[in-house]
């Protein structure tokens, strides 16, 4: 089948979809967005969350044809268009919270979601929020300290700007 | 395989009706893992997400009419006060991005004894209802009815799960889950528990625990009898540790659990009474002090 | 072929630095940048016009014959390209990292469950999923050999590998074994010295490396006959020398280049999908991508093995040990993978950071029908911690003393001899370590009238709201080998080259070395910084095209190959500095390199560097060897046969829900000498990671095996931990320098993995006072257990 969305803001088509291909698979193998990851395809590790139509899900768990004229942001949204990273993307280099990466993609959207939310969670608040997104290597240690950095970040812009 | 996508509810059941076979997919969270994992390979997939209806609640007379496919995210957002059981169920419910696009209409299809919105929808009371539909009409099952088997349910080759209607909490309401992570889990065990002051019974829900979700019934008569014959709901008075402790056994002893890679049958028996005790005492609590507050 | 045709490729060109830090600096990665913006090549993510996905079918059963195979339903199935059995393998149908024990796809015989069998290559992968269901195997099922006792009795039981077919050195179903005697051994006099003895048996379950990038990547044909491969792995050459036999290919036409890999942590040394996918595109003559799902992934990697441990102490009655005896029995699993250097490391760290007189040891692998186990993070040594860990802490029990106490008066010291006989001729700070665990900040009691749910055991399944919470502390230390032990030619390779690029000194660095995370590549580009005084620094791409890098395991990466770097650039200094003389006449004998010039101490700046780089670039390659080990006698377990020795000390906080057996570490911290951290917020990183590694083996982690079949091959039943599973990490570093290591420093990578499990475990003793002689814990055992 057919399957036309937004990704990233820009239309994309794939054809020749099998029916029971994710999103997730859509995107990586069939329109050019491979940042998404593929660590369990069971919805138990949150390393393929993109945003449908604004809100963070599994594209694992996304069927491709449910998807049809929908908006998909994926990791390779995050960054502005003038090149440079993403507030959050800058804070998880910064605070060294990427080590192999395979996860990154996944925190970060749910990062982004998170603060979108609340711009200045508590500690408890950023552990809830990130429950679904399995790391294996950091220790979830520098992760904290990359959400509590684009936090602080972000909430001194806001401050700057106001 | 079929790819559907009906626009509308009647678009829905019509195509349900001439594919009995298609798997219905809403949030995808059970479906897509058969799907991935090469599990499950039906006939027709029917997707549910354009039936716009499906993803909406509403109240009336005393009871929430809640779409099949509203997602936990949002019953624990807007219906805490009216469900409270159910948020709290909601709320252990896989991680923020599962609990973004899975909904009870999924838990209630897939009907696998660890769903955790079951004990919570069972201790609710018996006067919850699955709304199923297809072009023949409408039926409302009784919650009680609805499980028959290991991931089985009574719903019709041709019916869909047009939403689940409960009666708003008119006490305290809880719900328990034991995992053995602290988050991102299935239920070793579950257990729902609720209060009902205006009928004067208490409703359970026991998880994983037996080859569907199921009620403690004597658990349940037992603590009826006791609070009807001791003026309790009236009084709001202490249960004692004596009541406490046996309704525990007699929720223990309602469960008919396995040993698999999750727990030992033992250990479930062990922790539903710990459960069936933590529960009981918190909405007790609760109660007593409601009770309190309008006197 | 061409890497442009790669599609995601930046990372398989060449990246450059984020910050500009040398030695010692928190450089950030350069691929940092990349990887979050979901540009990083991982090896899954390879793309190629015409290329196919490959799949293996593999068995159901751990232990069959195999009567017969029938693929031509699944070869007439549209869209499938090949299917290919043993009999199609043009070389050697053997291959295996220590022994050639592993046939590439089985022949006659199945030994472990998944064992793959036939291949498929298809034009979408659901095409070769239903090619492979189409592949008719007859089997004779047999009863799998799975349990100790079981191994042990071939003629009762039957032989995993058969005597005549048998590769190993030890015999029967035993794949390896170990003796160790030091001082008197352990004997009945031995005994009699001792005032008190505990004794205790102890198990460890089946750990997995769980690395969330799955087994991937893609094999292209190429003009020459031979095959480029872009693959995640540990170590290109090896997986290089390992399929060159099979494919029947000369090695230098087999080119491997590292495609991004998502965490490794020892599962990734082993082969996984490499022969598979070179064997389906040289069959088809089109690129061939292969990516296991999860469930795949759980049967196409090692395991960390599973253990059984016996362990005796005798002390004085003041605390002073005297003998222990152990006995280790690892189960090695169908093939031998490294299970015999694995048994190497228990026998020669299983009795800890200790001083002990006298002790007798025994350790060995079994074949079985059970998952391979091999390579994971602490190797061999995690195992035995948990035992001798579990004794220390039962020995103070027994003496009426404080467990830090006892661990700190037996600690081994610079200068000391372990078991083998090897003197410690580094810093070993270990009783220096407990010292500072204990004395870190306590964190604050739990808030019991008002405790926020997300930090109850339990967290929001709602367990409780504070009823039947008690908080435990405990204490360990641990030690790890770092580098290839026993003799084992451990070398590195690197070249580095330094040429004017836009008027600016650029510094390239070429290995083979794999990035699977740690950040070996932002070390490198900082000591190259370092030695050569330049700015920019651009990592090549890991290939084959340069010399052997050896593994990334062992804690060795940053010591060999960035030992290897540090050889290369001093190399491409006195090069430098040459020319500097021969054209400039410089007489000084106190020339550096820094800020991009040639500097002398007393003299100043006297040219900056791209001057004597207008006549060409300089590069030079060196290779890089750590000082020589020896083997272990095999009866007496005495030789050198490590590098260099790692520690780690950890305090665990827990509370436990005494009444469901539930378990949240509350904080985890951590004191290591590292030596000389290279990258301070790496090395803090690796520690935590593996602090967190070892909580998932303290309390959740197992791959369950019944019977040889796994029953939870997923990540909804095999559990690592979150988020809200992940304390605090408080690490603190000691920097002692090794004198024989560059820069002084330290592996650090594994350390954490091996001493952090006990830790909290004693902290569950502590809160419940249980015994628990098996990992991981788990909520059943905390509420059925007897008091010890």
């Amino acid at each position: 089948m057919k399957v036309t969305f937004t990704a990233n803001g820009r239309p994309v088509e794939a054809d020749d979809v099998w029916e029971g291909e994710s999103l997730l698979y859509v995107l990586r193998e069939r329109v050019g967005l491979p940042g998404s990851k593929n660590a369990c395809e069971q919805g138990e590790c949150g390393s393929c969350t993109v945003y449908l139509d604004g809100v963070p899900v599994c594209a694992c768990l996304v069927a491709a044809g449910q998807v049809q004229d929908r908006e998909v942001r994926t990791v390779e949204g995050l960054s502005p268009q003038d090149g440079e990273l993403g507030l959050v993307q800058q804070a998880f280099v910064d605070a060294g919270a990427v080590q192999c990466g395979f996860c990154t993609p996944g925190l970060l959207v749910q990062t982004d979601a998170l603060l979108a939310a609340d711009p200045r969670p508590s500690d408890d608040d950023i552990r809830e929020a990130l429950a679904g997104n399995l790391c294996r290597c950091t220790g979830y240690e520098k992760i904290m300290d990359a959400v509590r950095l684009a936090s602080a970040r972000a909430c001194a812009g806001t401050e700057a700007g106001s | 395989m079929e790819f559907l996508r009906p626009a509308t509810w009647d678009e829905a059941l019509a195509a349900k009706a001439g594919h009995p076979t298609a798997l219905p997919i809403s949030g995808g969270t059970d479906v897509m893992v058969e799907l991935n994992f090469d599990v499950r390979r039906p006939s027709a997939v029917l997707d549910l997400n354009r039936v716009t209806e499906l993803a909406t609640w509403s109240e009336e007379g005393g009871v929430v009419r809640l779409g099949a496919a509203v997602p936990y995210a949002r019953i624990i957002a807007e219906l805490s006060g009216p469900l409270p059981g159910l948020a709290l169920a909601a709320r252990t419910v896989g991680s923020p991005q599962i609990r973004n696009r899975g909904s009870v209409g999924g838990n209630l299809g897939a009907a696998s004894p660890a769903g955790d919105a079951h004990p919570a929808l069972l201790a609710a009371g018996r006067d919850v209802f699955v709304e199923a539909a297809s072009v023949r009409g409408t039926r409302l099952i009784p919650i009680d009815d609805f499980y028959t088997g290991v991931k089985r349910n009574c719903l019709e080759a041709d019916e869909l799960i047009r939403a689940v209607r409960v009666p708003v909490a008119d006490g305290p309401q809880q719900f328990s889950k034991i995992g053995t992570r602290n988050a991102m889990v299935i239920a070793v065990c579950a257990f729902g528990f609720a209060l009902h002051p205006r009928s004067r019974t208490v409703g359970t829900g026991i998880g994983s625990a037996a080859p569907t979700p199921r009620r403690a019934v004597e658990a349940e008569e037992y603590l009826r009898g006791v609070l009807a014959e001791r003026g309790l709901w009236e009084s709001g008075g202490p249960l004692g540790a004596e009541v406490v402790r046996r309704f525990g056994e007699l929720v223990k002893g309602a469960a008919a659990p396995i040993d698999d890679v999750r727990g030992t049958a033992d250990y479930r028996r062990h922790a539903l009474a710990v459960l069936a005790r933590r529960t009981l005492t918190w909405t007790w609590n609760d109660y007593g002090k409601q009770i309190g507050s309008a006197a | 072929m061409n890497a442009r045709t790669v599609q995601g490729q930046k990372n398989l060109q060449s990246i450059n630095q984020a910050s500009r830090d040398g030695v010692g600096g928190s450089s950030l990665r350069p691929d940092g940048n990349l990887k979050v913006r979901g540009e990083f090549a991982y090896s899954s993510d390879l793309w190629h016009e015409d290329m196919l996905w490959g799949t293996a079918l593999r068995s159901p059963h751990p232990r069959a014959n195999i009567r017969s195979v029938d693929v031509s339903e699944a070869l007439g199935l549209p869209g499938v390209y090949a299917v290919l059995t043993h009999e199609d393998i043009p070389g050697s149908k053997y291959y295996g990292l220590e022994i050639q024990d592993q046939p590439a796809l089985a022949i006659d015989r199945i030994r472990y469950q998944g064992e793959a069998i036939a291949l498929v290559a298809a034009d979408h992968p659901e095409t070769a999923r239903r090619a492979a269901r189409r592949i008719k195997v007859e089997y004779e099922v047999l009863t799998p050999i799975v349990t100790e006792e079981q191994c042990l009795a071939p003629e009762t039981y039957g032989y995993v590998h058969e005597p005549h077919e048998y590769k190993a050195r030890a015999h029967g179903n035993i794949c390896h074994e170990q003796r160790l005697v030091s001082g008197r051994g352990v004997t009945d006099e031995v005994r009699a010295l001792a005032d008190v003895i505990v004794s205790g048996d102890y198990e460890v379950g089946m750990q997995d490396q769980a690395f969330l990038g799955p087994e991937s990547g893609l094999a292209v044909p190429a003009e020459d006959g031979g095959i480029d491969l872009y693959v995640a792995t540990q170590w290109l050459h090896v997986d290089r020398r390992q399929m060159a036999p099979v494919l029947g290919l000369p090695e230098e036409r087999i080119r491997l280049t590292l495609a991004g890999v998502g965490g490794a942590f020892g599962g990734r040394e082993d082969l996984s999908m490499q022969i598979h996918a070179c064997l389906l595109a040289q069959r088809t003559g089109r690129p061939v991508k292969i990516v296991y799902s999860r469930d795949e992934s759980f049967f196409g990697h090692v395991h960390r093995h599973p253990a059984r441990m016996r362990y005796e102490h005798g002390a004085t009655r003041d605390g002073k040990l005297v003998f222990a005896d152990c006995r280790i029995v690892l189960d090695g699993g169908a093939y031998a993978s490294s299970s015999p250097a694995v048994v190497g490391n228990a026998a020669s760290l299983g009795h800890g950071p200790y001083v002990i007189p006298n002790v007798r040891m025994h350790a060995l692998a079994l074949y079985s029908n059970n998952p391979s186990c091999g390579a994971m993070r602490g190797f061999g040594a995690v195992q035995a911690a948990f035992g001798y860990e579990s004794q220390m802490d039962r020995l103070a029990a027994e003496l009426g003393m404080d467990p830090v106490e006892l661990r700190q008066l037996n600690a081994v010291r610079q200068g000391d001899r372990m078991p083998t006989g090897q003197e410690i001729d580094a810093p070993a700070p270990v009783a220096e370590l407990l010292r500072r665990a204990k004395e870190m900040p306590l964190p604050p009691p739990l808030d019991t009238e008002r405790p926020d749910q997300r930090r109850l055991p339990g967290a929001l399944s709602n367990t409780s709201h504070g009823e039947g919470i008690v908080r435990g502390v405990g204490y360990s230390v641990g030690i790890k080998n770092v580098g290839f032990s026993e003799g084992f030619d451990d070398y590195s390779t690197a070249r580095v080259r330094l040429e004017a690029i836009g008027g600016e000194p650029v510094a390239v660095v070429h290995t083979a070395a794999a990035e699977v995370g740690q950040g070996g590549v932002t070390v490198h580009a900082q000591i190259a910084r370092t030695e050569l005084g330049v700015e920019q620094v651009t990592i090549h791409p890991a290939d084959t095209g340069v010399g052997s890098a050896g593994s990334t395991s062992a804690s060795r990466q940053t010591y060999m190959t960035g030992g290897a770097v540090k050889v290369a650039a001093e190399a491409v200094r006195r090069e430098l500095l040459d020319r500097g003389r021969r054209r400039y006449g410089w007489a000084h004998d106190d020339l550096a390199l820094a800020g991009g010039e040639v500097v002398s101490a007393r003299a100043g700046v006297l040219a900056p560097i791209v001057d004597l780089l207008a006549d060409g670039a300089v590069e030079r390659t060196r290779e890089y060897r750590h000082r020589p080990t020896q083997p272990f006698d095999r009866e007496t377990g005495q030789g050198f046969g490590h590098v260099q020795y790692s520690f780690c000390a950890n305090r665990a906080v827990v509370d436990v829900d005494v009444e469901l057996g539930l378990v949240k570490v509350v904080e985890l911290s951590a004191v290591q000498d590292v030596g000389k951290a290279l990258n301070p917020l790496s090395v803090v990183g690796q520690i935590q990671g593996g602090c967190t590694q070892a909580l998932g083996l303290a309390v959740m982690e197992e791959i369950i095996v019944r019977d040889g079949e796994v029953r939870n091959a997923s990540f909804t039943d095999y559990l690592i931990p979150t988020i809200l599973d992940t304390p605090p990490i408080p690490v603190e570093l000691l920097e002692l320098p090794d004198p024989h290591a560059p820069y002084g420093l330290r592996g650090v990578g594994e350390a954490p993995t091996v001493s952090a499990t006990p830790a909290i475990v004693a902290a569950i003793r502590d809160a419940t006072g249980l015994a628990l002689n098996r990992i991981p814990v788990r909520p059943e055992h905390l509420t059925t257990e007897q008091p010890h």
